[in-house]
């Protein structure tokens, strides 16, 4: 006898293939759903989809455009990924991020108006540092104080975000700045240099793409990739192999932050060159519906951050040309997330019409 | 201190603390029964801005408040039909239910922001907050239903095997918390502020995430717990107003520390977490078993 509605049966092994082609159901679900949402508003979907995710990377500025957003997701997405495959709930990078941006940006502000090679270097590092330290306090609560790490991490963001607002409005600002809310500029040494003449795209991304492949090398080659694999599946039979949990977590907190931080100072020593409020569209809680759209796979995660940049650059033009308020951009990240949530279903289930 | 200035000051802590108690409770209901949502922040965002765009275009309270709860139905329902029926990640669905929530809500909420309305006294809701909470007490500790709920929430499979309805059970269990997160925004939007504003909610909807874990899963714990950040908040805000010689920053600070400081002396009792978290929350419950 055959049923009416769809059974779920439990697979043996979970399936490959559909581990490869959910994220592709997911967005082509969440285009069809953007058509309708398209329509309701009365839009020609066709036109108002070409305009949000066509018209936007139809030039070489859009591309750049395209790749200067991705840099900070992907970036934060695979250091999200050292938590998630451990089924550590990290969600405060975007607190991290912050604290990257004020340890890096205040080297930078500090040597404003000395030009030397070391400057961007010495940023960089102290990004990756205060990111570190801002991940590790809540490593530290939880397997010290056995305190919940999504909560922790995520009244840390509120807190990096005042400490922000603190250094811009007061002993960090600009004395000819009118007032302004923001820091000096940084000297040109302190800045990412630019890859093309003309376009804003800079070597950020390049040590971007330089820790995805060291990224991909730990989790594939190395015994710590190996061991935070295993605690993500089976804590038990971690436990049993004598994997040190407390060290995973440090190390995985630690490399989110230090990556998080990096992120955030290659944001305000590249596109923006100083230190003012609202360095970050976001970027640290997007990064979580990046990493989980690639998977926690490096190639993945560089398609998906391409693909939720391109979100982010569409509702610009939305706004511009169609007067839809550039906030739908977070409406398709949330629905991608959605689909994809539910589609997940399909790799340790399949779906039967027939009675077992 | 003059009498007055002190009650004045107990006056704006009750009036501050009650959306803290709505979405507290409402999430409380969902995880006894099993289920984190994560999506508080969103619920409450949504539910701000429907009741307020509602409270303009018709000028009815009634409306207002109704349409907003209708909206935390909504989005929890499409929590729940993820988590309960296809079984995804409720940590991964409920921050994906908060971002779409804060998407949807400066969506709608575009051409509100800075209309004027008049504000609804929140005395009514003040008192509601205090009935709900001991309503939830006595339908967990004194009803057969608040029973099941709380069983299915310690082991599904003993529940399923007794013959009560997980799904069925963990959905209106879900929706409850949905609807109570959209009151405490339309609260917010309609009583407490009264205006429209991007993430108006300001981390409350967290707040109330953590409220759940300092009671230790008891209903009226989460009043004692929502009082003491509520009091935490008006205090550094009439600290700041004296213009002490010290950055407003670091007292609008206060709230989140405060909230880490009670969840690590809280949680660092690993025996009581245990002992009274709900045994199986964040477990799918798959029927086929």
């Amino acid at each position: 006898m055959n049923s009416f509605l769809p059974m779920i049966i439990s697979r043996s092994q979970s399936s490959n293939i559909m581990n490869f082609f959910v994220p592709i159901i997911a967005i082509l679900l969440t285009l069809i759903t953007g058509s309708i949402i398209f329509l309701l508003l009365g839009f020609d979907p066709f036109y108002a989809l070409y305009t949000f995710f066509i018209s936007p990377i139809s030039t070489s500025y859009g591309v750049s455009e395209l790749l200067v957003k991705a840099t900070p997701l992907a970036l934060i997405a695979i250091g999200l990924a050292f938590c998630f495959k451990n089924n550590i709930y990290n969600i405060g990078a975007e607190g991290q991020l912050t604290m990257g941006a004020i340890f890096g940006g205040g080297i930078g502000i500090l040597f404003h108006d000395t030009n030397a090679f070391w400057l961007l270097p010495l940023m960089i590092f102290a990004g990756a540092l205060g990111g570190a330290l801002w991940g590790l306090i809540p490593a530290l609560l939880k397997t010290k104080f056995n305190t919940n790490e999504i909560l922790t991490s995520l009244m840390l963001v509120y807190i990096a975000l005042f400490i922000l607002d603190f250094l811009v409005v007061g002993p960090w600002k600009d004395p000819n700045g009118f007032s302004f809310p923001k820091s000096r500029a940084f000297s040109d040494s302190g800045r990412m240099p630019l890859l093309f003449d003309g376009l804003r795209v800079h070597f950020g991304l390049i040590i971007t793409l330089f820790l995805i492949f060291v990224s991909w090398f730990v989790f594939s080659k190395t015994m710590f990739g190996f061991q935070l694999k295993v605690s993500g599946f089976s804590p038990k039979a971690a436990r049993y192999a004598g994997f040190n949990q407390t060290t995973l977590i440090f190390l995985a907190f630690g490399i989110c932050g230090a990556f998080a931080g990096i992120a955030g100072l290659s944001e305000v020593s590249g596109p923006i060159g100083l230190l003012y409020r609202d360095i970050s569209p976001n970027y640290g809680f997007t990064a979580i519906i990046v990493a989980f759209l690639g998977r926690l796979h490096p190639v993945g995660i560089i398609f998906a951050s391409l693909i939720i940049a391109l979100t982010y650059l569409g509702a610009e033009d939305a706004q511009l040309f169609l007067q839809i308020p550039s906030a739908v951009g977070f409406i398709f990240q949330g629905l991608v997330l959605f689909y994809l949530l539910g589609a997940e279903l399909l790799i340790n289930y399949k779906l039967t019409f027939k009675k077992t | 201190m003059s009498i007055e200035l002190i009650i004045g000051i107990l006056e704006i802590i009750l009036i501050a603390t009650t959306p803290l108690v709505f979405a507290g409770i409402g999430e409380l209901v969902t995880e006894k029964s099993g289920v984190l949502n994560l999506g508080v922040e969103g619920m409450m965002l949504v539910g701000a801005v429907t009741a307020f765009v509602t409270l303009v275009i018709t000028g009815n309270y009634f409306f207002a408040f109704l349409i907003s709860i209708l909206s935390g139905v909504i989005m929890s329902g499409l929590f729940a039909i993820l988590v309960l029926f296809l079984m995804s990640n409720q940590i991964a669905t409920g921050l994906a239910l908060t971002i779409f929530g804060i998407g949807l809500s400066s969506m709608l909420g575009k051409e509100y922001i800075g209309t004027p309305i008049d504000g609804l006294s929140p005395w009514f809701f003040v008192i509601f907050s205090f009935v709900i909470v001991f309503f939830i007490s006595y339908f967990f500790y004194k009803t057969k239903m608040g029973l099941i709920l709380r069983a299915v929430g310690e082991s599904h499979n003993s529940a399923h095997a007794l013959g009560y309805s997980v799904i069925k059970i963990r959905f209106l269990s879900i929706l409850f918390g949905g609807s109570m997160c959209a009151l405490a925004g339309s609260y917010i939007s309609i009583c407490y502020a009264p205006m429209w504003q991007e993430g108006m909610t300001a981390g409350r909807g967290w707040i109330a995430l953590a409220l759940v874990v300092f009671a230790t899963w008891k209903p009226e714990r989460v009043l004692i717990g929502a009082y003491i950040f509520g009091g935490v908040t008006i205090l550094q805000m009439n600290l700041q107003a004296l213009g002490l010689r010290f950055p407003g920053q670091f007292f609008s600070m206060a709230p989140y520390i405060a909230t880490i400081v009670v969840l690590v002396l809280i949680s660092s009792n690993r025996l009581r977490i245990k002992l009274s978290a709900p045994a199986s929350l964040t477990i799918p419950f798959y029927k086929g078993r």
